[in-house]
């Protein structure tokens, strides 16, 4: 291809809340693609753009940031593209810098930093249309004069508002009327930031002129959601809500997609012949990849209220509520954010750490986000305390069933906490934790478009995952639970014949003491696949026709296997357990350490081991033996 | 809260003001200067100052004290000009303020 058919590059820079992603959806539409730069996680974001003139524009949307300096790695990345020596990409060609009109200080500052660059640059005022309702006044004109560079009004949620935006864009590629100029930038110092942001405060109060009152709607409404005691209420009330809504809202697409699986496997029994093309088929892809797309409902609910609560401006909000109680345990309080979403599923909360700018910070979150009660757990929780606890109301109005599911819940959080609190200590004594700065952006009105793409890029990034990195693991246990077949003349299911059942049998001497037999360690091997393969493993290990669906049949025959002591010791394991290969996956991608993966696997195994070995012994004393 | 008033008092005698970190919510005046002590920040002393001058903490500025949490108080919420960030009062104790009319 020549040089001329290619799109021209063109860079998003801007602060973090200029509203720069909203900015690049209306600008782009669908037409985008989220990946990873190579060999960091920072996301990448690119749209294609046709200009009004007719040319084609590489949109890149880089992440927010307040200065070319690098902290974090997403900061390093703006930075790094930015200056034209980011491996692997072009330079851009243009830069548009977005700048909330409403808000324009600390962007001015940015723009001049910018501007030493030397390339080619657009100032796009964004959320014009608010910053005139607010009563702002602003001189695009003089401002253009005193910055040296264009100066368009956008609002990205409005038809049309990006018009102005693209002729500009058209203007300054197709004429060339903005060469690019040697760069000169190196990393302020101190008196240089001061001087620079003097400058931006000078051309500012030239330019602009602003209402005398600040946004009273934020300040009303956070003096209710930021009140420390009333702030804390509401924040529980709306991880109620999303808890709520993550179980009862995704039961039903879930069932769907279940029943669709085993429609699948059905059918392939059918078109296949026996053997093991049908059982590699039916029981490695076709089950192994719907055990991990059962999650997509509730990671989608998950991440819809996530999405909701950010473009709200609220999430800001939670962290400043959160930090001490987070920072007790020696957590960041954006690591609040990660947490909670591991209730869903630790994948998507390891990859929100990326937020999170220390890489001690980060580092800690991931190592405990696997602690957080994760829904593959409720089918296992479910099963055994259906079979094994009895339904009983205790103090009044408790379900006893009830109170060892939260308790469940309560120790995995407590233990998140704690460990954290431990990796600090430990890991970490010697430097101090990273300051916890936040700005608080007013809060806005959220966008549907924006939530729907945001949504759309959520369940491609999950999908592409159990795509890939997923979808390998399941076909190593399968081919472990397969391999070698049953004998002609054997009597027991095929399971116990495979690799699996030698795995599970080696480790029968080292789990004995914990109160598991072998059966169960047969199931844990497939249970490394996603923690609730383990129940359908049960069922085949013992014989069950169709136990997956029929976990009150299972039910009753482990109640006949097992003592009460085992079944307990087996729910403290899976509290702790890293039964999880994806997570292991993604925590190595995440972390780019095999060691760290290796900690993180051998910690949750030495506390799963603990926990089910004090559980099992403390439950035989008492006499549950 | 020792550690803050120990900050707090350390700079107040030369009569720079006294500093945000300590400031009580409801808090309204100017920033002084920004001045970091080398400390507990997990971070240099100049590393500090510039993040800080990055989200507005600039002398001149003018700020107000908002919100701040349950437990010891922190973190806080300041309004600085038209923006409004959260941080802790141990680096708030790094901006030095005096009060309108004061």
């Amino acid at each position: 291809m020549s040089e001329l058919a290619l799109p021209t590059r063109v860079a998003l820079v801007g602060n973090p809340n200029s509203g720069k992603t909203a900015l690049f959806n209306a600008l782009t539409g669908s037409r985008q693609k989220v990946a990873n730069y190579p060999g960091v996680t920072v996301e990448r974001k690119e749209g294609l753009v046709v200009t009004p003139a007719g040319l084609a524009v590489r949109l890149i949307d880089l992440p927010g940031t307040y200065s070319l300096r690098a902290r974090s790695l997403d900061e390093i990345v703006t930075r790094d593209m930015v200056l034209g020596k980011l491996a692997g990409e072009d330079t851009p060609r243009l830069l548009v810098c977005v700048a909330d009109s409403t808000n324009p200080r600390l962007a001015l500052r940015l723009v001049l930093e910018l501007k030493r660059v030397g390339r080619p640059m657009i100032l796009a005022l964004n959320m014009f249309d608010i910053a005139r309702h607010r009563g702002f006044e602003i001189d695009l004109d003089r401002l253009s004069t005193e910055l040296g560079v264009p100066v368009v009004p956008s609002v990205a949620v409005r038809r049309g508002g990006t018009r102005d935006l693209l002729a500009r864009i058209d203007e300054v590629i197709s004429e060339r009327g903005l060469p690019a100029t040697e760069g000169t930038w190196s990393e302020p110092n101190a008196a240089e930031l001061r001087a620079a942001q003097r400058q931006a405060d000078r051309i500012l109060d030239a330019a602009v002129r602003m209402p005398g009152r600040p946004d009273s709607i934020t300040r009303h409404v956070d003096r209710i959601v930021l009140h420390p005691v009333l702030g804390l209420v509401i924040l529980l009330a709306i991880l109620f809500l999303m808890f709520q809504a993550v179980f009862a809202w995704a039961q039903a697409p879930m069932d769907l997609i279940k029943s669709g699986f085993d429609g699948l496997g059905a059918w392939a029994g059918i078109v296949l012949p026996q053997g093991w093309l049908l059982s590699f088929v039916r029981d490695g892809i076709i089950s192994g990849l719907g055990s991990v797309l059962v999650f997509l409902p509730q990671i989608l609910t998950l991440f819809f209220f996530i999405l909701l609560l950010e473009d709200f401006g609220y999430m800001a909000r939670a962290a400043f509520l959160m930090d001490r109680i987070m920072g007790g345990a020696g957590l960041h309080g954006r690591a609040f954010i990660p947490l909670l979403s591991s209730f869903a599923c630790a994948i998507p909360g390891i990859m929100a750490t990326r937020v999170i700018a220390s890489r001690r910070g980060r580092l800690a979150t991931i190592l405990v986000a696997p602690l957080m009660t994760c829904s593959a757990r409720i089918p296992v929780y479910t099963l055994i305390i259906a079979a094994f606890v009895p339904a009983r109301t205790v103090l009044v109005w408790f379900n006893l069933q009830g109170l060892v599911m939260f308790g469940l819940y309560a120790a995995g959080i407590a233990a998140a906490l704690g460990m954290s609190w431990v990796f600090n200590r430990l890991l970490w004594r010697r430097d101090p934790s990273d300051p916890f700065m936040l700005e608080l952006p007013d809060y806005k009105r959220p966008v549907l478009k924006n939530l729907a793409l945001g949504l759309l890029q959520r369940g491609q990034i999950f999908l592409h995952r159990a795509g890939t990195t997923i979808f390998s693991m399941m076909v190593v246990i399968w081919f472990l639970c397969s391999v070698p077949p049953a004998p002609a003349d054997g009597t027991l299911p095929a399971i116990n014949y495979s690799l699996a059942a030698r795995i599970g049998q080696a480790m029968e001497p080292v789990l004995r003491p914990v109160g598991f037999n072998w059966q169960i360690d047969v199931a844990l091997v497939p249970g490394m696949a996603a923690r609730e393969v383990a129940v359908a493993a049960l069922g085949t290990v013992y014989a069950i026709e169709g136990a997956g669906d029929k976990s009150d049949e299972l039910g009753r025959t482990l109640t006949a296997h097992w003592s009460l002591a085992t079944a307990l010791a087996l729910l403290a394991w899976y509290v702790f357990a890293p039964q999880c290969a994806a997570t292991l996956g993604v925590v190595r991608r995440e972390t780019n350490s095999w060691k760290w993966t290796l900690f993180l696997f051998s910690y949750m195994l030495a506390l799963a081991y603990l926990a089910a070995f004090v559980t099992y012994h403390t439950a035989v004393w008492l006499g549950a033996g | 809260m020792p550690a803050i008033a120990r900050i707090a008092s350390d700079d107040t005698p030369s009569g720079a003001g006294q500093s945000l970190g300590a400031a009580p919510v409801g808090f309204k005046g100017r920033i002084r200067a920004v001045r970091v002590r080398t400390g507990d920040h997990g971070l240099s002393a100049a590393e500090l100052e510039r993040r800080l001058i990055e989200l507005g903490f600039i002398e001149g500025a003018r700020v107000e004290v908002l919100h701040q949490g349950l437990f010891g108080r922190d973190p806080i919420a300041v309004r600085v000009n038209e923006t409004t960030v959260a941080l802790r009062r141990r680096e708030a104790a790094a901006i030095l303020v005096e009060p309108d009319g004061g």
